[in-house]
């Protein structure tokens, strides 16, 4: 019974939300099938739709994967977007700025891990605010979201714009610095590979080290974790600092992977759709998979649903809102309090 | 008073107003136990809805409460899963932010093709606003204080299972506690098109309500306390505009964080030092 429920649970989810957006396409006077059609096409179509729909599970994937390991230690970071952002400028920074000239062979690395730094390090804000000032991690991971796309867009407009100066966007990324493409295929960038390595790692680091049990421990009960000899705050600021690495590593791998470089909008919202994607996942590693492939399929689709079908792309969130409310109200693991 | 002052003055009450009204209905019902962290939404579907009624029927009433509406329905929705269906009230709070979001850009997109692109709310004026909070914050200051309803939200909010031992209804409370809530949300966002831009822009709360979120906490959860905050935040705010007009060297882009960093530091300074309602975000489940 367990074991269906976890597979019927999400798939429900997906079918009332997609019913009661049928119903509003109605309302709205567009038609649903039709708008169900673009969609599909859009997203699986054709080899490049299909290839499009890679590249946006890619950081769903990752931002996912953190935040349903946040979740699980009952840690709500929202912060998503701002560290996938943090991770993308810091990459940015360093592939045109500080190290252009490095050596080929450690410039790649070097760009990946310090987004996946900074990432971390947008995260550790939060968590030195709950663990040291008391701030609730839900209030601060928020407000530095609009801190993080503030100073994305101050960069790209000044110390990072490109040398002609012609738009907001900061300079082509050096060939060095930008990732490989997958063989055989025309725009999907080798980060992909290791982000779907990584569910099935952090399957293995959450079930199956004592590391993941005391995450586990922490958010299912931090009260009894403490009488156990687990340190909730330890718990805490180590789970912000996975979940924000793991966003930054996202933005990193955006920027020198598909677009090749900083400017604002580069995300459409990746950090919010990975909340969505985690709890359709019942923020398991392994359901993550599957939760980011549907969602990049959605998102790869509206834009084809919208011009096809005429309903603006924007409506997609109020699909992934919907899974959100009846996965956490419906799907969701009861906390026991 | 000269025009200097009275335009600082004025720019000091467009800061704070919106960050009051939609405070005040988080206050009333985070002392009932309900944490709604989705009042940004609730503002921003409240913002669309007014300018869309004001631009139709062209009054300033109806849009008002076209607002006020849409931030009570909006509310309603949050109410139906954290409180009925027992859902984590930060996951969907999250979630009503992300739906207000695709709901106001889609809503916005059909009813205002390009064509229509130009149209303004019709504009009350600033004075109907600013009496609408005073009066508010005086309703919830002495709803809270000096009636028995008062007194018993309160002790829904402090201890949910004594105050039901006690036969007071807490879930009918705390339903419309949240539904005041995002009907004050509704009306934040109703002033922002009817007073402080006279149009909608997608995403136009810019992250108001969350400010307000910390305001609640900043005023230890007090009502007049709160209107303190949002008025030391506004003046704050004002200074600043001041400050980059008067040609202070800090690049345009980074003063643009003011809020989130000030809003950052109150959290910091005093988060610790106040202590919430016991049961806010606590589900409620009565024994039948």
């Amino acid at each position: 019974m367990r074991g269906w429920r976890s597979v019927l649970a999400p798939l429900g989810a997906i079918g009332i939300a997609l019913v009661a957006l049928g119903l509003l396409l109605l309302l709205l006077g567009a038609d649903p099938l039709r708008a169900l059609g673009a969609l599909m096409g859009g997203a699986f179509g054709d080899r490049n739709a299909l290839e499009n729909t890679l590249l946006r599970m890619c950081p769903l994937l990752l931002v996912g994967l953190g935040v349903a390991l946040a979740f699980r230690c009952g840690v709500w970071n929202i912060g998503g977007e701002g560290q996938l952002y943090l991770g993308a400028l810091a990459a940015s920074a360093l592939a045109t700025r500080v190290l252009p000239d490095a050596p080929a062979l450690l410039l790649l690395p070097l760009v990946v891990l310090g987004g996946a730094l900074a990432g971390a390090l947008w995260g550790g804000i939060a968590a030195a605010l709950r663990v040291g000032r008391g701030v609730s991690e839900v209030l601060s991971t928020i407000l530095l979201n609009f801190v993080a796309l503030l100073l994305v867009a101050y960069a790209v407009h000044g110390p990072l714009q490109e040398a002609s100066g012609a738009y907001p966007q900061s300079d082509l990324f050096p060939l060095a610095a930008q990732l490989g493409l997958l063989p055989g295929t025309g725009r999907v960038h080798s980060g992909l590979v290791l982000a779907l390595l990584l569910p099935a790692a952090l399957w293995f680091g959450l079930f199956r080290t004592a590391a993941g049990l005391r995450l586990r421990a922490v958010g299912l009960a931090p009260e009894a974790a403490r009488y156990a000899g687990i340190r909730p705050e330890r718990e805490l600021v180590r789970v912000l600092l996975i979940s924000g690495g793991l966003a930054g590593l996202a933005g990193a791998l955006e920027v020198s992977g598909v677009t090749g470089r900083l400017f604002e909008n580069l995300s459409s919202g990746y950090g919010f759709t990975a909340i969505a994607v985690a709890l359709l996942a019942r923020l398991h590693p392994l359901g993550v998979l599957p939760a980011a492939a549907f969602f990049a399929a959605l998102s790869t689709g509206s834009g084809a649903m919208q011009r096809v079908a005429a309903v603006p792309a924007v409506t997609v969130q109020l699909l992934e809102a919907l899974v959100i409310l009846i996965s956490a109200s419906f799907a969701l693991p009861r906390r026991t309090d | 008073m000269d025009a200097g002052t009275l335009a600082l003055l004025l720019s000091l009450l467009r800061l704070t107003t919106p960050l009051c009204i939609a405070a005040m209905g988080e206050l009333v019902a985070e002392r009932a136990g309900v944490l709604n962290i989705g009042i940004e939404g609730m503002m921003l579907v409240g913002a669309l809805v007014a300018f869309a009624v004001g631009v139709s029927t062209g009054s300033g009433l109806l849009a008002v409460l076209g607002g006020i509406s849409a931030g009570a329905a909006l509310a309603a929705l949050f109410a139906a899963f954290v409180l009925w269906r027992g859902a984590d009230p930060i996951v969907c709070g999250a979630a009503l932010n992300l739906f207000a979001l695709g709901a106001t850009g889609t809503f916005y997109r059909v009813l205002f093709p390009p064509e229509l692109a130009h149209a303004t709310a019709p504009q009350p004026g600033a004075l109907v606003f600013v009496v609408l909070t005073g009066l508010l914050v005086l309703g919830v200051g002495l709803f809270l204080a000096r009636t028995r309803l008062g007194l018993a939200l309160r002790a829904v909010g402090e201890r949910a299972d004594a105050a039901h031992a006690q036969g007071v209804r807490v879930l009918r409370i705390r339903w419309a506690a949240t539904l005041f809530g995002g009907a004050c949300a509704g009306l934040a966002g109703a002033t922002l098109v009817l007073w402080i831009a006279d149009t909608f822009v997608e995403g136009m709360t810019s992250g108001r309500g969350f400010i307000a979120l910390a305001l609640v906490l900043f005023g230890g959860y007090r009502p007049l306390r709160i209107v303190a905050g949002a008025l030391l935040f506004g003046a704050a705010s004002a200074l600043q505009f001041r400050l980059q007009a008067r040609g202070l060297e800090i690049p345009y882009g980074l003063l643009l964080m003011t809020p989130y960093l000030l809003t950052l530091a109150v959290l910091a300074l005093f988060a610790s030092r106040v202590r919430p309602p016991a049961d806010l975000a606590r589900p409620f489940r009565p024994r039948v």
